[in-house]
């Protein structure tokens, strides 16, 4: 089973790092951009069910792949 | 002061802390392995001292801090012992939750490594009371996320119970956004736990400890905790 868990910065927190990116994509003279936040994105393989699996996801997003001080996470099993 | 030295595979200023904790008490400190699930008996201190634990893979010192060593590091502060974090070893103690917030990319995207001014907020604390209030020591800082960063209520509760030890500041004690290195909050560069046993800050003190190294600054710091300690036991 393939899952995939998307972190993501919560809103007002500063992300210098994206930042810098958009106006790196600004003076490359691509228009239309807003904003950018940069985030990350983690492809995991699990074994056993479904529940389960959305569990041990969840576990893993709270306990180590995102700091939910300052990131939100989603979870998403891809089958 | 028998004191603890932790080392996380990245990790290169264990030896800096050592040499600067053998110094200040005269007792050699242990290192400890972050595979141990135990400190050694009697331990007074633990340091987690800085450098790059585990190559700042994921976030700064979030993968140090889920090491085994750390649940005895938890158990050892909630006893009430002494724990200080210097630089990466600050970003561990908050990602181990044992301080409130996170240390951010520095605002301006550099590395930043020279001596900065950091102004001492109070001195009745284990660790400041080697200085006086409202000294300004010369210490040098060395990192790329220094930049402190938690809720508004969190940085009210830390303002309001007086826990921010450590600021940044101009060589007169000045504190404000051109002499804020990171863009900390509130020029934070020092922290301490709601019990008032386990501070984080991002400059070295250690690295300012004899006269060979131009400024003996850092060395208060660690004074303070043999006085704290001789006087407790």
């Amino acid at each position: 089973m393939k899952a995939r868990v998307t972190v993501t910065l919560k809103t007002g927190v500063l992300d210098p790092q994206g930042k810098a990116i958009e106006g790196a994509l600004k003076s490359l003279g691509i228009e239309g951009i807003a904003s950018v936040r940069q985030g990350k994105v983690f492809d995991i393989e699990l074994a056993g069910d479904k529940t389960k699996a959305e569990a041990a996801l969840k576990a893993a997003a709270d306990k180590l792949l995102a700091n939910t001080v300052i990131e939100n996470y989603r979870v998403e099993v891809l089958g | 002061m028998k004191s603890a030295v932790l080392v996380f595979p990245g990790i290169n200023r264990e030896r800096d802390m050592a040499r600067a904790l053998r110094l200040v008490s005269g007792r050699e400190p242990a290192m400890v392995w972050h595979a141990e699930t135990s400190l050694p008996e009697g331990t007074d201190l633990v340091v987690a001292p800085g450098g790059f634990s585990y190559g700042d893979y994921l976030r700064c010192g979030a993968i140090a801090a889920r090491s085994p060593v750390m649940n005895a590091v938890r158990a050892f502060a909630s006893d009430g012992g002494l724990v200080l974090g210097v630089c990466n070893g600050f970003q561990i103690l908050c990602e181990s939750e044992l301080l409130p917030g996170i240390l951010m990319r520095n605002a301006r995207l550099k590395f930043i490594c020279h001596d900065v001014h950091v102004r001492v907020e109070r001195s009745d604390t284990p660790f400041t009371r080697g200085y006086n209030a409202g000294q300004v020591i010369r210490v040098p800082v060395a990192h790329g996320e220094g930049n402190y960063a938690a809720d508004e209520d969190t940085i009210r509760r830390l303002e309001g119970e007086g826990r921010v030890l450590y600021r940044y500041c101009s060589p007169s004690g000045e504190v404000g956004d051109t002499h804020n290195i990171n863009g900390a909050a509130q020029s934070i560069a020092g922290i301490i736990n709601e019990r008032g046993n386990v501070l984080g800050m991002m400059p070295h003190p250690e690295n300012h400890v004899e006269d060979i190294m131009g400024c003996t600054d850092g060395r208060g710091l660690f004074a303070g905790l043999v006085a704290h300690l001789g006087r407790a036991a």
